[in-house]
C-alpha cells in the first residue's frame, strides 16, 4: 500500500454511495490537492473538468435502476480514483448498471472510441445542436466531452454481476 | 424590467444581466449537477428582454469551464439572443478564454459553427 501511495500518487479514492453533497466535497478535495501540485493550470482544469463530467454521469445515472431490491444500496454504491503517475492522469470510476443499459452505454463508447480528433468535435457539435435535454438535465454529450478532453481512447469494461446488474469500470488517461 | 445580479458561487457562474444597458454577463464556472434549474430564470429574462431590447446587445461569455448539462442551456441562450439579433438588436457575443486554453477556445468555435451570431474570441490571462 505505501508503494501504491508513493509510486502511483492517489489523490483520491472514494467508495460509496453519490449524493450531490458528496459531489461538491470530493470536487473541493480535489481542487484543493490539486492547486498544491506543480502542474501546469491547463493540466489540472482538464483533469478537473473530466472528473466533473465523470461525477455527474454516475450521479444522474445510479438510480435508473430498476424495481426494489433489498440490497439496493449497494448497487447504488459508485467508486472513484484519481491518480497520477509520472507521466499521465488517471481519472477511474466503477458503478452497477441496469443490464438493460449495457448495450446502449457500449455502443456509445464505441463510436466514440472509433473517432479522431476532428470527427469527435464535429460529433459533439452535432449532439450539441441536434440533442434534446433531458428532465435531469443531461444532454448526453459527457462521454463525448470526456473523449475529447482526455485526448485519448477511454479504457471501458463491463462485467456480469448477477441477472439484474453489470458493473461498469471506466478508466480515463488524461495527457 | 428588473435586471438580474448574482454573485458566483463554486458551481455557478457571476451572472449580471442588464436590460438598460444592453450588456449581459456570465463570468465563472458553470457545473452544476441540473443546469436547468440554473439557467431557467435567465433564458426567461431574455425572452422579456427581447420584447424590448436596445439597439445593441453585448453577451461578455468569461467563463473558466462549463459541465456539458450546462453547454445546452448555453446553447440555448445564444438562440434565444439569435432570435432578439433578428428582430432588430445588434447582438455580438465576446468569448473569452485564458491563455493556452483549447479546450475553451474550441467551445467558444463549436457554438461560433451553430449559432448565426457574431463571434469575437479573446485571449485574457486569466478570467
Amino acid at each position: 500500500m505505501y508503494h501504491t501511495l508513493e509510486q502511483e500518487k492517489i489523490i483520491l479514492s472514494f467508495n460509496g454511495v453519490v449524493t450531490a453533497d458528496f459531489l461538491t466535497a470530493v470536487l473541493d478535495i480535489v481542487e484543493t490537492k490539486m492547486n498544491h501540485l506543480e502542474e501546469p493550470p491547463k493540466t489540472k482544469k482538464k483533469v478537473f473538468n473530466v472528473l466533473v463530467e465523470c461525477l455527474q454521469n454516475l450521479y444522474h445515472h445510479i438510480d435508473e435502476g430498476k424495481g426494489e431490491r433489498k440490497e439496493m444500496r449497494k448497487y447504488k454504491s459508485v467508486l472513484v480514483m484519481v491518480i497520477r503517475d509520472e507521466n499521465n492522469f488517471f481519472i477511474q470510476t466503477g458503478n452497477y448498471i441496469d443490464k438493460t443499459s449495457v448495450k446502449n452505454l457500449e455502443d456509445r463508447l464505441k463510436k466514440i472510441n472509433s473517432l479522431d480528433k476532428e470527427h469527435l468535435r464535429e460529433y459533439y457539435r452535432e449532439v450539441l445542436g441536434n440533442g434534446s435535454i433531458s428532465d435531469k438535465g443531461t444532454a448526453g454529450l459527457g462521454m463525448i466531452d470526456i473523449a475529447r478532453k482526455s485526448g485519448n481512447k477511454l479504457e471501458y469494461e463491463f462485467l456480469e454481476i448477477d441477472k439484474d446488474f453489470s458493473f461498469f469500470s471506466l478508466n480515463v488517461k488524461i495527457d | 424590467m428588473e435586471n438580474i445580479l448574482r454573485e458566483g458561487s463554486a458551481k455557478t457562474p457571476a451572472v449580471s444581466f442588464d436590460s438598460a444597458s444592453g450588456i449581459l454577463e456570465l463570468k465563472g464556472r458553470s457545473i452544476p449537477e441540473n443546469s436547468v434549474e440554473f439557467y431557467k430564470p435567465l433564458n426567461d429574462w431574455i425572452d422579456s428582454y427581447g420584447s424590448k431590447p436596445c439597439s445593441e446587445t453585448i453577451v461578455d461569455i468569461k467563463l473558466e469551464y462549463f459541465n456539458t448539462s450546462s453547454s445546452k442551456c448555453i446553447l440555448d441562450l445564444f438562440k434565444k439572443l439569435e432570435y432578439i439579433n433578428k428582430q432588430g438588436s445588434v447582438v455580438s457575443i465576446n468569448w473569452y478564454f485564458e491563455q493556452d486554453d483549447e479546450d475553451m477556445e474550441e467551445a467558444g468555435e463549436d457554438y461560433q459553427a451553430i449559432i448565426k451570431l457574431p463571434f469575437k474570441m479573446i485571449e485574457v490571462e486569466e478570467i
